[in-house]
């Protein structure tokens, strides 16, 4: 495949993973933090991600397992978990703790264990995304070729949640001309 | 303004590159992303992730470190609570940050003495401003100063009361003072940084040590002539500038201004109608002063009558930012005798400190309910106990509400309450004596009032002053003479009591116990004079008897009190404080 699809298609795809609210500005702030001095920061810092978050989400069934539920434990957990998940970007996931909090201030067991499995669902949906991501990346960079990066422009358009660095304004129509030749940095 | 940087180290061409930030968050991914902005921001970055080991990396090197970004949740101590450590021993600006921007969660923050509260994620401009912080720290220590040697100067020929006008714009509300101090700031700023030594100030780690030789060296020079200059040539320590003990005594005052603040606030004392405002008193809550007025009137009776029980519930409410008074009761509190209890209720609600006396003389039951600082023990101190007051590390720091000249009232509280222990208990020196003052690592505390008193009354180390006729008069001169926590009362003379002029409200008025030393000297006029000295004693000693001692507020949480407390209490402290 050539080079050049294989960039519009990592493109394509990141930009369905914002509009659907998996990912939000912080990954693209993420991707900006990456430098040649640090090719694999992205993928350094979503593996921690993954680590974290499969530790707090055992953690969380542990403790909703347990006879008698504190909810205190269980809402500290929770609430590394959506600052984990807020540290990538990982918006659903993120959202998704938010409920769980709220439960948990209810020490509505049910409706906690329901979001569990809710965050547990998010983040291996986000989990998937991402891996898919990094392989493209991976393949992009294996072929010769430079990882594209998205415009910040882009993230108005589509009004993504979450903040951003306005630093960088394009013109943006719909979420078409975000990824120009100049956006693309090559490693 | 035209205030220059003040930096003069080597970096300072290219600040704010190379600005040295320490990082403390326990989840590691924010770790890694914040390094990596920081770097791209051209800062000097360091990591850790457990609170523990960056207090130790802050004090291994010292002056090591331009600010702290620390994360609000941590798993081994309590953001807000490294906050304070590093405000209390380094004076570093510390950042906050938390995925929970809750107003309620950015406002203990800020109370406790954060500079900002950053709500994660954050971005990278906002990283790329916090050297701002590090450049208004540095700016403010050198008007401070100025401020001080402003104050200074005027010290002698000013009243009590208006030395408290002074202690107030110097608690940092400086408006006009530090306005006209502006012109001085710049020069005294472009002397400064002219000379690098001078302006780059080290990082000065006030230990119970140092603090306790300044304590000393307060109590020396007298407060009403007290100053930085002065306290320095006393303290005799050499690598010590004016500037730090300037800057020390500043945050000590404007800590004890802001607990006296909140005791105003909150204060209940019970039935005790502030209705005497002393002159000095002008802004002072009630509370203490109108239970101080009460006690006067006791004292006057002669004996020990530190009639705590009508009025003198102290009532030291120092409310941390929640608000919630606990602890304050002025009625019962008097007359519970025989204990002299602290209850130190829970940081995060509001600290009362209760200090109930228990006067086994048995004249006085006094109680004396100090806020305490989210403390969650309970000291008992019998009379003839040495009261163990449990310092918890958990202050939050008192909200300085209006700041009026007042001085902590909290403390003088104290003070008067050891006094009231003391009398029965003999203090003198006895083995706990002893311990204390070994222990209590030097907070010696000269007894300030020596100077104020007159011949007969002697002003001793609370732990020395016992059952002589301690007249509430001396007790409560002990703690304002003696900024330490030596209140010896002692050799309090009778006489004292039959002073009348021990004005109650002069307990505590702004001067706070310094007044009321002033009426207990027998024709010693030290008036408002010597509030701000008063003050100053009352202020260190109040710290210390306050468990819930801003610990960010004073370098060397320990204060002279210290002795007042069992010598082991003091090392628990100690190490709680200083682990």
């Amino acid at each position: 495949m050539e080079v050049v699809q294989m960039q519009r298609g990592l493109v394509d795809y990141t930009k369905t993973l914002f509009m659907e609210c998996f990912l939000d500005a912080q990954f693209l702030q993420l991707q900006q933090l990456q430098d040649e001095s640090n090719p694999d920061f992205v993928f350094e810092v979503v593996s921690l991600f993954f680590d974290d978050s499969e530790k707090l989400l055992n953690d969380l069934s542990m403790a909703l397992d347990q006879p008698s539920v504190d909810f205190k434990k269980v809402d500290a957990h929770v609430h590394q978990l959506k600052g984990s998940s807020s540290s990538i970007g990982a918006q659903r996931v993120k959202d998704a703790c938010v409920t769980f909090r709220n439960f948990c201030e209810e020490q509505n067991i049910e409706a906690t264990l329901r979001c569990l499995q809710q965050v547990k669902h998010e983040y291996y949906l986000v989990k998937n995304k991402l891996e898919t991501l990094l392989r493209l990346e991976q393949q992009i960079v294996a072929a010769g070729g430079s990882i594209p990066m998205i415009e910040m422009g882009f993230l108005k358009t589509i009004n993504m949640k979450g903040k951003h660095d306005s630093g960088v304004v394009y013109t943006v129509e719909t979420y078409g001309v975000f990824c120009d030749s100049t956006s693309i940095r090559s490693l | 303004m035209v205030v220059e940087t003040g930096f003069s180290s080597p970096r300072t061409d290219a600040f704010p590159a190379g600005l040295r930030v320490l990082v403390v968050d326990d989840d590691s991914t924010w770790l890694k992303i914040l390094e990596k902005m920081l770097k791209k921001c051209f800062y000097e970055v360091t990591t850790c992730c457990l609170a523990r080991e960056a207090l130790n990396l802050l004090r291994e090197r010292k002056n090591g470190y331009d600010i702290v970004i620390s994360d609000v949740n941590m798993p081994d101590m309590d953001g807000f609570k490294l906050l304070e450590h590093v405000g209390l021993e380094m004076d570093l600006p510390v950042i906050m940050m938390s995925v929970d921007g809750e107003t309620r969660r950015v406002m203990k923050g800020v109370q406790h003495g954060a500079c900002d509260y950053l709500l994660k994620p954050i971005r990278m401009k906002e990283l790329r401003n916090i050297w701002q912080h590090v450049f208004r720290k540095k700016i403010h220590e050198v008007r401070d100063i100025e401020s001080l040697e402003g104050i200074e100067s005027i010290h002698i020929t000013r009243s009590g009361s208006e030395l408290f006008d002074d202690g107030h714009f110097l608690g940092g509300e400086d408006t006009t003072s530090g306005r006209k101090r502006k012109d001085g700031d710049n020069k005294h700023d472009d002397k400064d940084l002219g000379d690098p030594s001078s302006t780059k100030k080290a990082r000065v780690v006030w230990t119970v040590d140092l603090h306790q030789k300044f304590v000393k060296a307060v109590n020396q020079i007298g407060f009403d002539k007290v100053g930085p200059k002065k306290i320095l040539d006393l303290m005799n320590v050499p690598w010590l500038t004016r500037e730090n003990v300037a800057s020390h005594l500043q945050k000590y005052r404007l800590y004890l201004s802001r607990l006296q603040k909140e005791r105003d606030i909150k204060n209940s004392f019970i039935g005790i109608k502030h209705s005497d405002p002393s002159s000095k008193d002008s802004n002072s809550g009630a509370g203490l002063h109108n239970s101080m007025n009460v006690i006067q009137d006791n004292v006057s009776n002669g004996s020990f009558s530190f009639s705590v029980n009508n009025s003198c519930v102290l009532n030291v409410d120092l409310k941390g930012h929640e608000g919630d008074v606990k602890g304050i009761s002025s009625g019962p509190m008097a007359e519970s005798k025989g204990t002299f209890s602290i209850d130190i209720p829970d940081p995060p609600r509001a600290k009362s400190l209760q200090i109930s006396f228990d006067h086994s003389l048995g004249s006085v039951d006094s109680v004396v309910n100090l806020a305490s600082f989210s403390s969650t023990d309970t000291v008992q101190y019998s009379w003839n106990e040495i009261p163990e007051i449990q310092f918890k590390q958990e202050y939050e720091p008192l909200q300085l509400e209006n700041r009026t000249n007042q001085l902590p009232q909290p403390g003088l509280q104290h003070n008067l309450l050891t006094k009231y222990l003391q009398p029965t208990v003999s203090v003198s020196p006895g083995p706990s004596v002893t311990e204390k003052t070994a222990t209590s690592s030097g907070f010696e505390v000269k007894p300030m009032c020596d100077k104020y008193r007159n011949n007969h009354i002697k002003l001793s180390s609370p732990t020395e002053a016992v059952g002589e006729s301690h007249t509430l008069n001396d007790q409560v001169f002990e703690p304002i003479c003696t900024t330490t926590s030596s209140m010896k009362s002692q050799d309090i003379i009778p006489n004292h009591l039959t002073e009348s002029e021990l004005s109650p409200r002069n307990l505590y008025d702004g001067v706070g116990v310094e007044n009321l030393q002033l009426c207990w000297l027998q024709g010693d006029c030290y008036a408002m004079d010597s509030g701000l000295q008063g003050f100053d004693c009352t202020e260190y000693n109040n710290p210390t008897m306050i468990p819930e001692m801003p610990v960010h507020l004073y370098d060397a949480p320990r204060f002279d009190h210290e002795h007042l407390f069992d010598p082991m209490e003091y090392y628990v402290i100690d190490q709680g404080l200083f682990a």
